[in-house]
């Protein structure tokens, strides 16, 4: 068995993982290599979500029985672990949603309501990237057609990375909020955070950070990132589906005004007119995902408990591992950058002319599990010329033999279609 | 799924190129990024010609170039009865057997039953056929009401992706 420095002890921790022992067509062991789409949920967290459904049903800040209570202490204990896990000055600051699509409309739709000085309207610009996932280009495409605003962005290089060169051209005095990934979902491209904050802050653009594809996979400190807002959902984080952050400046969120309305959000309600409770319950409107919030806190507990920087360690080595034996099948050329060097452990590739589509069945029959298609990121595919590409993206739990069994798939692919 | 006939069929389509037509239209598949653009020359009530230019799966090229080989030189009535026939393979989810009768309307396309177990995988086969009955009711000029049919569907399955 291939041994690289930092892998982490995955027998064990595969054994908190009960679906990584499923076998499909056959008896074949599955091969998860889908974890950019969605992460497998460990017992720890699916024990959370069936005890707080067994034991501690309710709904939450209203009633006084002690279900309610024990309901609510749960609900906010979320809260707490996730702000403790991206190092938010305040508990206050985190806002959960339903994904992070939900967390990024719901700032765009904050500036677009917004008073000065955070209003967008047709005399600013708003500014994005090429290698965005469409949930953080559409958002702003609508705002930008309904302010008049113009939305800008920065291209990407031949390997996959940002192009940077005419930053100064692109965010401008006339920016009012530059809003990138952080790791793109399809390149795996890690981006420069600081330059692109450093320019956003010169000229007094607010900065939203979709950390969707960072936060699974490695340490994400919203102090250090100095951005105004931060975007991740549950689960890719090993946590439940319909469960999603929105962190923000405290500050920000006194001032922004909310944008669903309802129950839950307010502090006084007539006929007339409403005030509204101080944040995250501002922008917390109805019944909040409970039980999903609560397997979010879990998922926090188990990936802390092993540690970020160890499983950021861990996708490393797998990614050096996986860039070097996928670039030795001939005809594979990987989409994003060709090194482990910035880059996440979500890795696309074109297989010779072979359809994405076909190579995905194929490996399927073998159990192996990829993602094929434009991954939501369209404009990528366009950027290189491609219809659509293969993504093997890996997680705490993948092994070299994992990488192992997809170069064997991919041999096989090769030959079936050759 | 992937028979021998359907992998000849993309390793070697027949009828490939877009030639002379009385109507073309171009269809994507959003899901997966599969596109033709398809062309049909009508002789009187003949299918005298249906060419074709795309880019996509092994499944959706290789229906195109069956689709090619089964209606050209088809009279209509006959050609439809074939387009309806495989569409109600395409959708049985694999509950359907071809028998003798349903393997002399559809000759190689009996190939595609395997494909009809995967949701995902329909639409690809789908794709020329679907192209291939707008163009013909554009040809026949009867087109618009099944046109706004078609770019309805397909924005509901844009919604969708």
């Amino acid at each position: 068995m291939t041994q690289l420095p930092g892998l982490l002890d995955t027998d064990a921790i595969r054994k908190d993982f009960p679906l990584l022992d499923r076998t499909v067509h056959d008896g074949k062991k599955v091969v998860y290599l889908d974890n950019a789409a969605t992460s497998q949920k460990p017992n720890q967290v699916l024990d959370a979500l069936n005890d707080y459904y067994a034991r501690h049903n309710a709904n939450v800040h209203r009633g006084v029985h002690v279900l309610a209570e024990e309901a609510t202490a749960l609900y906010e204990g979320a809260r707490d672990k996730v702000a403790a896990f991206v190092n938010a000055p305040s508990r206050d600051e985190v806002i959960f949603t339903k994904n992070a699509s939900e967390s990024l409309n719901l700032v765009a739709n904050m500036l677009g309501w917004a008073d000065e000085p955070y209003r967008v309207d047709d005399r600013t610009e708003i500014v994005i990237t090429e290698m965005e996932h469409h949930s953080n280009i559409v958002p702003w495409q609508l705002l930008a057609q309904r302010t008049g605003a113009k939305l800008k962005w920065f291209g990407l290089t031949d390997d996959g990375r940002l192009d940077l060169s005419n930053i100064d051209e692109i965010i401008t005095e006339r920016t009012k909020v530059v809003s990138f990934v952080l790791v793109s979902n399809i390149l795996g491209t890690v981006n420069p955070v600081e330059t692109i904050v450093r320019r956003a802050q010169e000229v007094g653009a607010l900065v939203v950070v979709d950390a969707s594809q960072a936060a699974p996979h490695m340490t994400v400190d919203v102090q250090a990132l100095q951005a105004d807002f931060v975007a991740f959902t549950g689960h890719k984080m090993c946590g439940p589906t319909g469960i999603g952050v929105l962190w923000g400046r405290q500050e920000l969120l006194e001032d922004l005004p909310p944008f669903l309305g309802g129950g839950e959000m307010i502090e006084t309600v007539s006929m007339h007119s409403s005030t509204y409770a101080p944040a995250p319950h501002k922008f917390e409107a109805g019944t909040p995902p409970i039980a999903q919030a609560v397997g979010l806190g879990a998922a926090v507990d188990y990936l802390s408990a092993i540690g970020m920087d160890r499983i950021a360690a861990h996708e490393h080595a797998i990614t050096e591992y996986a860039v070097r034996r996928l670039q030795e099948i001939p005809s594979l050329r990987i989409i994003g950058p060709s090194t482990a060097e910035d880059r996440g452990a979500a890795i696309s590739f074109a297989l010779g002319d072979i359809h994405p589509h076909d190579v995905g069945q194929v490996l399927d029959e073998q159990g192996i599990a990829v993602r094929v298609g434009h991954h939501c990121a369209r404009p990528v595919c366009l950027r290189y010329g491609i219809p659509a590409t293969t993504r093997a993206s890996f997680y705490l739990y993948s092994t070299p033999a994992e990488v192992d069994a997809l170069v064997e798939g991919l041999e096989h692919v090769r030959n079936f279609f050759g | 799924m992937y028979q021998d006939v359907i992998l000849d069929h993309y390793k070697h389509p027949h009828g490939r190129g877009l030639r002379e037509g009385d109507a073309e239209v171009h269809h994507v598949n959003p899901t997966c990024g599969d596109e033709i653009t398809l062309r049909v020359r009508m002789d009187g009530s003949t299918v005298a010609d249906v060419s074709y230019e795309g880019q996509g799966c092994s499944i959706s090229q290789a229906s195109a170039s069956v689709l090619n080989d089964l209606l050209v030189g088809k009279d209509l009535t006959e050609a439809r009865r074939v387009q309806e026939t495989f569409l109600e393979l395409m959708q049985s989810k694999g509950r359907i057997e071809p028998d003798d009768e349903m393997e002399e309307v559809l000759e190689d396309a009996v190939a595609f039953a395997g494909v009809s177990k995967y949701p995902a995988r329909v639409k690809c086969a789908l794709l020329s056929w679907m192209a291939w009955k707008d163009a013909t009711a554009q040809a026949l000029g009867d087109g618009s009401a099944e046109h706004a049919e078609k770019k309805a569907g397909q924005k509901a399955e844009e919604r969708t992706a």
